[in-house]
């Protein structure tokens, strides 16, 4: 860990201008050691791995029925054999909120993953294409932005029965947008600098300045971006599961635990609403608290 | 200014075009035949035909896209499949309400998160910094329906003093008012979820502003902190706010939703909610075309009042 610490300021001990890399290596060391001493992309990083293991590892050290439905059972308070109580259908809560959370994160991170890939690939495209071709794109753009993202969600799902696949499919159609303008903002800047233009004078391909030079240089705003993606596709599942659209039964995820949230609360079931709520909550703010701190690294670093 | 005017405006119809298009193929990747959908699956082939016929359905893609214009232009959004009313009347009723509830909760918002944001700026670095945004930044992060349930949980079932649902019936925007205890909840969840925003916004335009050197003057001439910080400091630290507020409008319609959803205000939210619950498609896409404009002419709004209030901006390019 310790060792690369005399890399970090470049081979003529120069940290680079302008939050440029110099080489892969390098920029990602100077990246991810500031990484390292943030106490909050840390602290945000260690409750992300916590979670990981409630949801994965969890199942298989608690084995608790989460399917079938069990009416003698049902609305029980939490006490000896239910941790967290069971719900209206006498599942086990506790059970019931590992395997609701694995659909939530393959979620957050398959639309994470796959919407930055296509978002920054087409901003950093549109970019370098600039003049007409860059403003019909970005147009393209504009209007996937124009409508809010769940406002899209909501009306498909109401269209097609959902999966979770689909959904995934669903959420990073809607979400690369973003990525793409940070980026494509990013390139347009990129494209004037020196070492891109020495690169073209040296007779690059369009390809190669593409992967060589704009896309590791936009690594700081998608790495960010990617973060706040996960965050934001794990809201927008449980919010359309708590509107009664998301993907139908057995299918669980935290949100449908809170679709009778209201009514749980009047009925005097509390312990049927908080556990999702708390869960939900902690995970979107410690995915948002990395991308912040993550933010705060890149914003400092383009800025030195 | 006049040359980025028309680029701005330009780029904006582009835009509504773009979205029309797409309302026009979500029209279209429905499954199953409108035809079926509206006269229900028992259709003969002859009505389905003379149904096609009478809508234009059997015409082109292009033509149907032209036709589908020039209704959406004349204020035709077609017939709700449920109320069996126009689209356009559904959304006409509802808009005003909307425009009461969103006001009052954008304005509760700011009223909130301006004082807020500067009171962070002047303590920034403190600990009493950090409280102010770490608050904020949990309830930002925290999902809509959260706050919601939390409030119903203490102010309606605990302590009986806030009715979690709009009283039904209501006809006209005045009647929103003849129960104001139900207006406060709604209210109050879509406001946090916008006071986080602006207050952070607002945060960090009034750090910057504060380590400029007119600020360092005025203090140096000895002006009360007082005046400091209305004549000189907030009016320069609002203009990004102006921005947000039109760039907001897409959170703020999202947040509408699920609030209107759970409260049960008759509201475009609640409309779409139930709509999308009955595969009342007609009025979702209706109502999403409206909202497209909206957000649209939203950051054009944006745009321009940050050009006319800051005559600092120059619209090069």
């Amino acid at each position: 860990m310790q060792s690369d610490g005399a890399a970090v300021a470049g081979p003529l001990g120069i940290a680079p201008e302008g939050g440029e890399v110099t080489s892969r290596t390098d920029g990602k060391n100077l990246f991810w050691d500031d990484v390292r001493h943030s106490k909050r992309a840390v602290g945000g990083f260690a409750v992300v791995l916590l979670l990981v293991l409630f949801c994965f590892v969890g199942p298989l050290i608690y084995r608790a029925n989460t399917i079938a439905v069990n009416l003698n059972n049902a609305n029980l308070p939490p006490g000896s054999g239910h941790p967290l109580g069971t719900d209206e259908y006498g599942i086990d809560i506790l059970g019931r909120l590992m395997v609701g959370g694995q659909s939530s994160l393959e979620l957050g991170f398959a639309v994470a993953i796959a919407s930055t890939v296509i978002g920054a690939l087409y901003g950093a495209i549109s970019g370098m294409l600039g003049g007409v071709a860059d403003a019909f794109l970005m147009r393209i753009v504009d209007t996937l932005l124009a409508v809010p993202t769940f406002i899209l969600l909501i009306i498909v799902s109401s269209m097609f029965v959902l999966s979770l696949t689909t959904i995934i499919l669903l959420l990073t159609l809607l979400s690369w947008p973003y990525v793409c303008r940070l980026v494509r903002a990013q390139v347009l800047s990129l494209r004037t600098r020196e070492f891109v233009q020495a690169s073209t004078a040296m007779g690059s391909t369009r390809m190669r300045i593409l992967f060589r030079h704009m896309v590791p240089n936009t690594f700081n705003i998608f790495i960010v971006t990617a973060t706040f993606a996960v965050a934001d596709s794990i809201y927008a599942l449980s919010a359309l599961s708590f509107l009664g659209l998301g993907p139908p039964p057995p299918f669980a995820d935290w949100g449908t635990m809170l679709t009778d949230g209201v009514n749980d609360l009047f009925d005097g079931y509390p312990w049927e609403v908080y556990p999702a709520l708390i869960v939900l909550v902690i995970t979107v703010l410690a995915f948002r608290q990395i991308g912040d701190a993550l933010n705060d690294i890149a914003s400092a670093r383009s800025t030195r | 200014m006049t040359w980025f005017l028309v680029r701005r405006v330009g780029q904006s119809v582009a835009v509504i075009i773009g979205v029309m298009i797409l309302t026009f193929i979500l029209v279209h990747l429905e499954p199953g035949s409108t035809a079926k959908a509206v006269l229900g699956l028992k259709a003969t082939p002859a009505r389905i035909a003379l149904f096609n016929d009478t809508y234009g359905l059997n015409r082109p893609l292009p033509v149907q896209f032209w036709l589908y214009c020039d209704h959406v232009l004349h204020g035709n959004f077609g017939i709700s499949y449920v109320a069996g009313q126009p689209v356009s009347t559904l959304i006409a009723q509802r808009l005003p309400r909307d425009a009461v509830l969103l006001g009052i909760s954008t304005l509760l918002a700011l009223i909130i998160g301006i004082p807020m944001g500067v009171y962070q700026a002047m303590h920034h670095g403190t600990v009493r910094d950090d409280i102010v945004a770490g608050t904020w930044f949990t309830l930002y992060s925290a999902p809509d329906f959260m706050e919601a349930l939390l409030l119903i949980a203490v102010f309606s079932v605990h302590f009986h003093l806030l009715q979690p649902n709009f009283p039904g019936g209501i006809s006209s925007v005045g009647g929103l008012f003849t129960d104001p205890n139900a207006l406060i909840l709604p209210v109050v969840v879509l406001a946090i979820n916008s006071v986080a925003g602006f207050s952070q916004y607002m945060r960090s335009s009034a750090i910057e502003e504060l380590a400029q050197d007119y600020i360092r003057t005025a203090r140096a001439k000895g002006l009360a902190e007082r005046l400091i910080l209305t004549r000189h400091l907030l009016r320069n630290a609002l203009l990004p706010i102006i921005t947000i507020l039109g760039l907001s409008l897409p959170d703020i319609v999202a947040g509408a939703v699920i609030a209107e959803a759970i409260f049960n205000f008759p509201g475009m939210g609640l409309l779409f909610w139930q709509s999308a619950l009955a595969h009342d498609f007609p009025v979702m896409l209706g109502a999403t075309l409206i909202i497209g404009v909206a957000t649209v002419a939203g950051n054009l709004a944006a745009d321009i009042a940050y050009g006319v209030l800051d005559p600092r901006i120059r619209h090069a390019v």
